[in-house]
């Protein structure tokens, strides 16, 4: 027997409260395995556990404050015999439960449902009770296909851009609904993904420059905007440096099959939608151009499609017209990385020992700290300001 | 074409990008973009509105003039006088 206690998570930690526990008694136990959540004055971490074994019991409740090196639970640790109880039948989740779940990322908890049902978390089953979804239409990207409460979400997100509102307006929209999808996808991403934040200040004069030429030839429906060469350059870099396009899924990182890239509309009567535009990195920039027309005026007359608000593999939010200077944006769950972008604005520059004022625009990168770190995304920073000084070749 | 005739081709390109938004509530010698929370997507969807219905080609240069719904119609009325 072995005893499982309160971790010390930083130097100034005294007391730790358990939010919830992740196993019961009688669970098998490998090391590196998370057992329990604790809440600190930092937050809630995932505890794990540094042994091989079965849980023997459950010494501490949800809920009670304990100092750390208390005694958590009882370990049987492995090389002894030890009886391992049947799972018990899977029972509809108490409101009680239901509740603590919230408090649980969505990729942990495999349900436990009879063969040949749909597996469905408590808390996507909660989800789409809230969100008003059909769980039989839902797709489950969970672990063997099972249901989790992203894919309740992203379900919900769909319905709201789905042309089913009335033909040619945004009105049938139900703002209400779409704020709780916000509030619930917004708040699973700063409880589970470890934000890091990266900002840097991009030279534009070249590529507005380039812009300017190439407008005062082009027809009026051809006609370029700068958002379109940030969003390929966020899609060619994204191309050039790993871990920024893609999924974290089931504890792991997943490329993204394509660079779809996700822009963040903010719609007037309230709410944001994030529907993608896909292939950007194959797309030329009149192609691209094209689809962000296409895109916007199908999100402002409720026309989008569900692919379009499922498929982003990145996120690219420009508030730049709104006079802010720095975004930094919370990412969309489960992709990895959102770029932001604030005004354009004419600053000091120095160069060759001369300042001058040029046209500038701040870059911000939100990460996944599971997945990359500050050096990879300081790599992917700087291939975008690359590009973007080489506006031709976008 | 008359200025009236004009003016609602405006008015309905407009409601083409922006079609939450009560046309009657917009003062028509402000700038639009003071008024209503249009960015320059929608801006450029407008713009191409106005020449896909009125077939005038609208040069990059002079897009500054369509600030305004007064400065939209005076200035499609001027280039169509000119054609």
């Amino acid at each position: 027997m072995s005893e499982f206690r309160m971790p010390s998570l930083g130097a100034d930690m005294e007391f730790g409260t358990l939010v919830d526990w992740r196993v019961k008694s009688g669970d098998r136990i490998k090391r590196g395995d998370v057992v329990a959540l604790v809440e600190t004055e930092k937050g809630v971490i995932e505890v794990e556990i540094f042994e091989n074994g079965v849980i023997d019991s459950l010494i501490v409740q949800p809920g009670q404050k304990v100092p750390v090196g208390a005694t958590l639970a009882i370990v049987r640790s492995d090389g002894k015999t030890a009886e391992v109880q049947p799972a018990p039948a899977a029972a509809p989740p108490s409101e009680a439960k239901a509740a603590v779940e919230e408090l649980r990322p969505a990729t942990v908890a495999p349900p436990t449902e009879l063969p040949g049902r749909a597996r469905v978390s408590p808390l996507a089953r909660k989800r789409a009770q809230e969100l008003g979804v059909e769980l039989s239409a839902v797709t489950g990207t969970g672990e063997a296909g099972s249901i989790t409460a992203s894919d309740v979400e992203k379900a919900a997100a769909a319905k709201q851009g789905a042309p089913v509102a009335p033909p040619a307006s945004a009105k049938g929209l139900d703002l209400q609904a779409m704020r709780r999808v916000i509030a619930a996808t917004m708040a699973r991403s700063k409880r589970e993904i470890p934000h890091y934040y990266l900002a840097t200040t991009i030279d534009m004069s070249k590529g507005l420059n380039w812009l300017a030429a190439e407008n005062s030839r082009r027809p009026i429906t051809k006609r370029l905007l700068y958002s379109a060469l940030l969003i390929r350059a966020v899609a060619l870099a994204a191309c050039e440096v790993p871990g920024m396009n893609g999924f974290w899924i089931d504890g792991a990182f997943k490329p993204g099959e394509g660079v779809h890239v996700g822009v963040a509309i903010s719609l007037r009567q309230g709410g944001l939608i994030n529907p993608a535009i896909h292939d950007v990195d194959k797309k030329t920039l009149d192609e691209l151009m094209e689809s962000m027309l296409d895109l916007v005026n199908r999100a402002r007359t409720g026309h989008l499609r569900s692919s379009e608000l499922s498929d982003g593999t990145i996120t690219v939010t420009n508030l730049g017209e709104q006079g802010v200077e720095s975004v930094f944006g919370v990412i969309y769950p489960p992709q990895v990385a959102l770029v932001g972008f604030g005004k354009i604005t004419e600053r000091p520059f120095a160069s060759g020992g001369l300042v001058g004022a040029r046209p500038m625009i701040e870059a911000t990168l939100s990460g996944d700290h599971r997945v990359s770190d500050g050096h990879r995304g300081g790599r992917f920073l700087r291939a975008m300001d690359g590009l973007l000084q080489e506006p031709e070749r976008l | 074409m008359r200025e009236s005739e004009i003016r609602q081709i405006v008015r309905e390109a407009l409601s083409n990008v922006a079609p939450e938004v009560d046309l009657d509530a917009i003062d028509p010698a402000k700038n639009l973009r003071d008024q209503i929370d249009i960015d320059s997507v929608d801006f450029l969807n407008f713009v191409i509105g106005l020449h896909k219905e009125l077939g005038i080609e609208i040069p990059d240069a002079d897009v500054p003039k369509l600030g305004t719904l007064n400065g939209c119609v005076a200035y499609l009325q001027s280039r169509m006088k000119g054609s």
